[in-house]
């Protein structure tokens, strides 16, 4: 076996363990002052004065500015958005609130101070006189008739109106169905709790004028990027954004929010650096949520249960403005992905994004895809039902067939691969499906015995965020390729400089495995640099499953690329034409060029590397140095895909559900490190079926989060898990060099589906059809015990 | 009105002056510079901050350094012997019980202090054990295979 394939261990894990790894919050510099945000304590509020003199009198209290200083010219720089429906309302997002707050947690005034207690106990000193307006905090009531109008520019709360697919085309298929399944469904509003929380380090030189802004960021260029085009104005060539480590994103480290520009901000003017970090309840409050989706969907099928149309409608909420990316998620990431692992005739879809005071609505990991799997994979189960088909069988009967493909869906994805029914074969023999369902009988028949329910979950997804040309056509104000340089030294040691910025993803592993296995050198002699836009040309980051499919692309074509020079050079020492020499990464001896069918005329690749710096005998017109750079555009995204089974048990009395066992098969492709896709497979799964069980943001009436803290919000704990049983398959991506497709989201995607059908499997017998997420033991508990008296 | 402490850390006794409402975990990464003990909650529930006072795992955004007075404390940073990995530290790696890294460090010294409480804990107690500490990127599985490992390495298995 190669390089790429093996499980070896990862290189960023000896600092992680000895707590050596650099986080920002472990960062100082000289000087350092420290910012902490006041924020509003109102859901939506007319601001009606903001005093600060007592803040700043207060001991070790540098500056205090609120959102007039920020915009001495009258000029409002905001936090812009990164993706562009036709339509979209996009209202101004203000670094800090000016004469209005629109939820809870809005940024009202910062206070930098000597140390981070001083600046914490002036917060308290600032005083924000409010006036309260009505709030709307549901996205289904937020466009009724009355609702408080959050922003002038969306009188509606409507941010945009959004349709996929052939609307006549599935009434007519609805038309002549004999079988319709139909649910309500609720996808549940979700904190993304990355462990570590978000923070900043700004410091300014004034000499210079440039600015170094070390932070929390899953895509440092594209911060930069974002920061130079509106928030901060500072020419991009004087700025320069660094990740750290950085401590879980999950998407939430995407985004531009206001409060990372505020710091920047401060450091300008103050012109010493400044820290801020969050706090867990003010990351709760400020980190990007996921999800909430209220849906109605429906799907027509014949007597036979195959299917012949779809029909969605959705409303999703955005939030109180438009987070980075939030126009796309549930859109092109959501609708898009409809037709699941099915054959489906007519899909029709539509979308309402809604303003509500809650807040900002954005990718999680996942990102609209666990919101269609959760709407097609419950719909399956439902139509299951209304034919009286087993849940596996339904589904196979209706799997896009191998023959099909490449398979253009209707809804705008040409699904490049897949082979659906073995994952769906191995899922059922690995889960032992029909002892299962013995198990299920005896267990239903037996009081005494838990309930057993299995739940199935055949998901797909587009991921491998991707071709530049077709997000530009749907939206995106970005590229969405990715870069790579590749640096070879003269002694043969190897600089990858990716954009692909990491977050505990293990880049320096993988992609050092790629130019190993590439060059036939041991990974050892790979150092894989990211997450510094002073270091790395360019990049569009880690989110969205494209780390291997793009950047790993990008590394392979630019490692190509140099093997390319590298032959010119051989084929001179060799004497021998270019078209005749080959590199044999795995040759005896050690990587090395030969003449073709003549093994013993060789150049080691040593040598030929040393000669490309020496250049003493060198051709005339090739240029020295060994150092190659692709910009890696795809040609289409990539669709992994598998089914996941749950097996939960219920506890009657108390409605309490455990999961008991998860079995797992993806296909992801081609593997480059096989322990790095499993744990990137058991990570999702526990988010999935955090999001199935326990997760779930709530806002009471008046807008406040009701669950900004881990004693209410329910990430899922060790005791909560079993362990998981997982395999794969392996169906190449057939566009990309590596053949690899993405896994960092599979297991979010697959599994509260899963969890959910499995836990209205149990339920059958009480007449329950649908239970919303999360489902808690009283969700259970009535299910059973008051039937259906939800 | 700062307060006179007396607190071994890592092995090196440290007197030092502090403020009464100073957090132990502020201390260590803000006065002694031992950043490996991260914060990740205020609410004394994610367990990012774990370390080891007097042999226990202990929350130490939830001890004001005072408490620390006369105790003796080990962080992430003071768990290997003689440049070698404790084999909590060998296994985490070996089992790629981390991701991110940074729930990685209390985590380990959690599982510490379970060992030394239970040499051969079953998989159940494992988890019952770390369920004071959070990690949203492992889902727990191999942090689970790692501290079997060290348990067996350690001899207890
Ligand atoms: S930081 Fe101490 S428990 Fe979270
Ligand atoms: S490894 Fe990231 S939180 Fe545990």
């Amino acid at each position: 076996m190669g390089v790429i394939g093996s499980s070896i261990k990862r290189r960023e894990d000896p600092a992680l363990i000895t707590g050596r790894g650099r986080y920002t919050d472990d960062l100082s510099l000289p000087g350092m002052l420290h910012a902490v945000i006041v924020r509003s304590p109102h859901a939506h509020a007319r601001i009606v004065s903001i005093d600060a003199a007592a803040a700043r009198a207060a001991e070790g209290v540098v500056a205090v500015y609120d959102g007039r200083d920020l915009v001495p010219g009258g000029e409002i720089k905001g936090v812009p958005t990164g993706w562009l429906l036709p339509d979209l309302k996009v209202p101004v997002h203000p670094l800090l609130a000016v004469d209005r707050v629109r939820y809870v947690g809005d940024g009202v005034a910062v206070v930098v101070a000597e140390s981070r207690y001083a600046a914490r106990d002036a917060a308290d000193l600032v005083e924000v006189e409010y006036e309260p307006l009505p709030a709307v905090v549901d996205p289904a009531k937020a466009t009724a008739d009355g609702a408080p109008r959050i922003h002038d520019e969306a009188p509606e709360n409507v941010a945009f109106d959004w349709q996929l697919g052939d609307r006549e085309k599935t009434d007519a298929a609805f038309a002549a169905a004999t079988k319709v399944a139909r649910l309500k469904l609720r996808n549940n509003r979700l904190i993304p709790h990355a462990v570590e929380p978000r923070a900043c380090l700004a410091d300014y030189d004034p000499t210079s004028g440039e600015l170094t802004l070390r932070m929390t960021s899953q895509n440092p260029h594209v911060h930069r990027l974002l920061m130079h085009l509106a928030s901060m104005g500072l020419p991009e060539h004087k700025m320069r954004i660094i990740a750290p480590e950085v401590g879980g994103g999950f998407g939430s480290k995407i985004h531009h929010y206001p409060d990372e520009a505020i710091t920047a901000w401060c450091a300008i003017n103050l012109k010493r650096p400044v820290k801020w970090t969050a706090t867990r309840s003010e990351a709760n409050l400020t980190d990007a949520h996921g999800r909430d989706h209220a849906t109605t969907a429906e799907l027509a099928l014949d007597d036979g249960g195959r299917i012949l149309g779809l029909r969605v409608e959705t409303y999703a909420a955005m939030g109180a403005y438009l987070s980075t990316f939030a126009a796309s998620v549930p859109t092109y990431l959501y609708g898009t992905l409809l037709s699941g692992q099915y054959d489906i005739p007519a899909i029709h879809v539509h979308v309402y994004g809604v303003f509500t005071n809650t807040t900002p609505v954005d990718a999680y990991r996942g990102a609209g895809r666990p919101e269609a799997t959760f709407v097609v994979e419950r719909l399956m189960d439902a139509a299951a039902e209304v034919c009286g088909l087993d849940p596996a069988a339904i589904r196979r009967r209706n799997f896009v067939p191998p023959e099909k493909f490449p398979y253009p869906t209707q809804v705008a994805l040409e699904y490049d691969s897949g082979n659906y029914e073995p994952a769906l074969d191995k899922a059922l023999e690995l889960a032992g499906y029909d002892a299962l369902r013995e198990a299920q009988k005896a267990a239903r028949d037996d009081p005494k015995k838990p309930l057993i329910g299995i739940g199935l979950s055949s998901y797909i997804e587009a991921c491998g965020l991707a071709p530049s040309q077709v997000v530009g056509a749907l939206g995106a104000q970005a590229g969405l390729w990715e870069s790579a340089k590749i640096r070879v030294q003269p002694s043969g040691s190897v600089t990858v400089y990716t954009g692909s910025s990491a977050h505990g993803q293990g880049h320096h592993t993988t992609f050092a495995q790629i130019v190993a296995d590439k060059l036939g050198i041991d990974p050892e002699q790979v150092e894989v640099v990211h997450g510094d836009t002073e270091k790395v040309q360019f990049g569009m980051g880690t989110y969205g499953s494209r780390s291997a499919a793009v950047g790993g692309s990008a590394i392979a074509t630019a490692t190509d690329k140099v093997v390319a020079k590298a032959r010119k050079i051989a084929a001179h020492l060799l004497e021998a034409a270019e078209e005749d020499v080959v590199f044999d990464p795995a040759a005896d001896g050690g990587p090395a060029f030969h003449v073709r069918g003549v093994p013993d005329k060789r150049q080691g690749w040593g040598d030929v590397v040393l000669q490309a710096y020496l250049a003493h005998n060198y051709p005339d017109d090739l240029e020295p140095g060994l150092e190659e750079t692709s910009f890696y555009n795809p040609s289409n995204f990539v669709y992994p895909f598998g089914t996941h089974v749950a097996v939960v048990e219920i506890d009657r009395e108390t409605g309490e559900v455990r999961l008991a066992r998860y079995v797992a098969v993806d296909d992801c492709g081609n593997q480059i490190n096989p322990m790095i896709v499993a744990g990137q497979v058991h990570g999702g799964i526990a988010q999935g079926v955090g999001q199935a069980l326990w997760e779930q943001a709530v806002y009471d009436d008046s807008g406040q989060l009701v669950t900004g803290t881990l004693l209410d919000y329910a990430v899922p704990r060790a005791h909560n898990l079993p362990s998981f049983e997982t395999d794969h398959t392996v169906t190449p991506c057939p566009h990309n060099p590596l053949g690899v497709k993405g896994i960092g989201e599979a297991g979010t995607i697959a599994s509260p589906a899963a969890v959910v059908n499995a836990v209205v499997d149990a339920l059958k017998p009480y007449g329950v059809n649908h239970l919303d997420m999360p489902i808690t033991p009283e969700k259970v508990w009535r299910a059973i015990h008051l039937k259906g008296a939800l | 009105m700062a307060v006179q402490i007396r607190v071994e850390v890592n092995g090196t006794t440290y007197e030092r002056e502090v403020e009464p409402r100073l957090l132990l975990v502020h201390w260590l990464r803000d006065e002694l510079g031992l950043t490996g003990t991260n914060v990740g909650c205020e609410t004394s529930l994610c367990g990012a901050c774990t370390v080891l006072v007097d042999g226990r795992a202990v929350k130490s955004c939830t001890q004001l350094a005072v408490q620390a007075d006369g105790s003796s404390i080990t962080t992430i940073e003071g768990l290997q012997q003689n440049g070698e990995l404790h084999p909590l530290q060998q296994a985490f790696w070996d089992q790629h019980g981390l991701q991110c890294g940074y729930c990685t460090p209390g985590m380990i010294l959690a599982a510490a202090d379970l060992l030394a409480q239970n040499p051969r804990p079953s998989e159940a107690e494992i988890r019952a054990a770390l369920k004071g500490n959070v990690c949203r990127c492992t889902g727990y599985h191999n942090i689970v295979k790692a501290v079997r490992q060290a348990a067996e390495q350690m001899g207890g298995g």
